[in-house]
């Protein structure tokens, strides 16, 4: 049994970790603030090979493997949860369909320049009236020639009007219900493919999410993704990889606010003593770091199940939802640390507690996760 | 264009504290990290590689762990790098590093610019560069701020107090450069998997021409009787009055109170 990351791993987390102190964090809260998206932060990602890391280098990936990318998801997250999940959906719900589904053309056309990190990825699935059940999606594509006539509206949609290359789902034959959903590749222009109102949120508020809409929306019939009806199954076992980047960004968040909470734990003085020397603080910080950790090792080992071409559905499910639930518990307590200057947009706990309670819910709520894992073990 | 650069791997911090028993550096639990002012003689190289083309190595004198900074290097986009270490080293001032440094690089052989960072933030000493060129019998150039080449001439804007002076100096040259030169690259995703996989190669005393009495503590005139944190500077005061008569009145009485005045 072996639990150490691999001197390969470690390098490219020291090296994402350099990048996101030094040019990820210094404007996080501005970006937060002001719900700015960072455009120059992902085309930096992209050209120092963190938008394509775990893809092969034949089409344009650095050729490294899904644990380096829960890593740098992870490290990213640790001073800006906002840019970790759009790196995650990039990766994870834009470029891998097209890697695991799409045709060599495909891959060539846009995966390539998703791993080489000249275009921004998004993944559009969720609907007003469709969110964890996806086989109530009322956006329809009809076939009409050499090319796809698409109408409907997606909603939330993460890294919305930033990006170029959309994966999105409709139903081809609604009367098939579930079996009835399609996948496509939709370029940013497209005629008919427009933006609606963009979420003002709680919190990642300097990541994007945009309202799609589609009016008549021509799409080359060379864009649908894998074959008529595989939509589901195609929007399922992605997700499954996307909660393990979810999972990586919790614990990203998670630690960052431990660390915040350990050092002002050791510097805040009441009664003549470090508050870091009182039980009921210590204790707190113990338990923290225990989630912490448990939350990370979950992670890794469902990264390292995708790495090793291991079933990973139920691994990632659990990461997902016990490292979601850990973020939020660990940002709140952190946040009680600091006691009303936690309270304040003085320091960034606040920020991490807002950034923590939507992992709670995207990628499928952590109810949801537990229909995976209860349909899994249940079997 | 062979480029070499020579690097040190310091402490990260500026704060560096001392054994007030030993009088040396407490350097445990402190990270390391590349010189910050090599990572832009790194960078020079690299730009001028894209430039003119040509090979970059990175050579570096120190411990064992002292590979972790030249793996560093390789990931920002070096193409090779070396680790000059022996314990016959150990204890080495400006001048035996600069001796066997010097004979590291001959050992390299065919070279047109070496380039160094203006001095280490830990030692502080700007010595090592100009000590290099001296034995090796080039030119130097210190302090460098600008810096282009034309064949065989490299013309560089050297800093001053007082503006920039501008020089022409033929290869093969010593160049040290000032961090306003340039904002060293990150290194990339595939530049650390490269550099994860390279070998770097160790050299020892036995593989170099050296004479052993000039390497280590033996080799160094320098000795360090004292080692002592300067006391902290107290922060001045500003007086800010709405006349500069109640100012003066104010600094005044201030100097009467300290009996200075």
């Amino acid at each position: 049994m072996n639990f150490e990351l691999t001197a390969e791993q470690q390098d490219i987390r020291k090296m994402v970790r350099d990048f996101a102190e030094k040019s990820v964090a210094p404007t996080a809260a501005e970006r937060d603030e002001k719900e700015l998206f960072p455009r120059d932060i992902f085309d930096a990602m992209g050209k120092l090979g963190i938008l394509g890391l775990p893809y092969p280098e034949e089409y344009g990936g650095a050729g490294s493997d899904f644990v380096s990318y829960a890593l740098a998801v992870e490290e990213i997250s640790w001073v800006c949860g906002s840019t970790g999940i759009g790196l995650s959906v990039h990766v994870s719900l834009c470029a891998w369909p097209i890697f695991r589904y799409g045709t060599e053309e495909q891959k060539q056309k846009y995966l390539r320049p998703l791993a080489e990190g000249t275009k921004l990825g998004a993944f559009g699935l969720t609907e007003p009236n469709a969110g964890t059940d996806a086989g109530a999606s009322a956006t329809t594509a009809v076939k009409d020639g050499d090319s796809y006539v698409i109408n409907g509206t997606k909603v939330f949609n993460t890294n919305g009007g930033e990006a170029e290359i959309e994966v999105i789902f409709a139903m081809t034959d609604k009367e098939k219900g579930l079996k009835g959903l399609s996948a496509f590749i939709v370029e940013k222009g497209t005629p008919g493919f427009t933006y609606g109102k963009k979420e003002i949120k709680m919190g990642i508020r300097s990541s994007v999410q945009r309202e799609l809409i589609f009016e008549n929306c021509r799409v080359p019939a060379a864009n649908l993704l894998g074959k008529e009806g595989e939509g589901f199954k195609i929007a399922m076992s992605t997700l499954d990889g996307g909660r393990i980047g979810v999972a990586a960004q919790s614990v990203g968040i998670a630690q960052g606010a431990l660390e915040e909470a350990v050092r002002y734990a050791k510097q805040r003085v009441q009664f003549g003593k470090p508050i870091a020397t009182f039980q009921g603080v210590n204790f707190l910080l113990a338990d923290m770091a225990t989630q912490v950790e448990a939350a990370r090792l979950l992670t890794h080992r469902a990264a390292y199940h995708k790495s090793n071409h291991l079933p990973y559905a139920k691994e990632a499910a659990m990461a997902k939802m016990f490292a979601s639930d850990t973020a939020m518990s660990v940002t709140t307590n952190a946040v009680q640390i600091f006691g009303g200057y936690g309270f304040s947009r003085e320091y960034p706990v606040e920020r991490m507690m807002r950034d923590a309670k939507i992992t709670q819910i995207y990628e499928g709520t952590n109810q949801a996760q537990r229909m995976v894992i209860a349909g899994s073990i249940l079997k | 264009m062979n480029l070499v650069v020579c690097v040190k791997q310091v402490p990260d911090t500026t704060e560096v504290k001392i054994d007030p028993v030993t009088n040396t550096l407490i350097r445990q639990g402190v990270p390391s990290i590349v010189n910050p002012f090599d990572k832009n003689a790194l960078e020079t190289a690299l730009q001028l590689k894209e430039q003119h083309g040509g090979r970059v190595t990175v050579i570096s004198m120190g411990p064992p762990q002292a590979k972790d900074a030249l793996k560093e290097c390789l990931a920002m986009g070096a193409d090779e790098a070396v680790l000059v270490s022996d314990r016959a080293f150990g204890g080495a001032d400006t001048l035996a590093t600069s001796y066997t440094l010097a004979a590291a690089i001959r050992k390299l052989g065919n070279y047109d610019i070496i380039l160094c960072g203006k001095q280490a933030i830990d030692g502080d000493t700007a010595q090592v560069g100009p000590e290099m060129a001296e034995h090796l019998g080039i030119a130097q150039v210190t302090y460098v701020a600008k810096l282009t080449v034309e064949g065989a001439a490299v013309r560089v804007e050297r800093e001053h107090d007082v503006g920039y002076e501008i020089l022409e100096v033929q290869t093969p040259v010593l160049v040290s450069v000032v961090k306003a030169i340039n904002e060293p690259r990150l290194p990339t995703v595939k530049g650390t998997m490269k550099a994860n996989r390279a070998e770097i190669p160790l050299w020892g005393a036995g593989d170099l021409a050296v004479s052993e009495p000039r390497l280590g503590l033996k080799g160094s005139p320098t000795q360090v009787r004292k080692i002592f944190t300067p006391p902290q500077r107290t922060q001045g005061v500003v007086i800010q009055k709405e006349t500069a008569r109640e100012a003066v009145a104010d600094l005044l009485q201030k100097l009467a109170d300290a009996k200075i005045v």
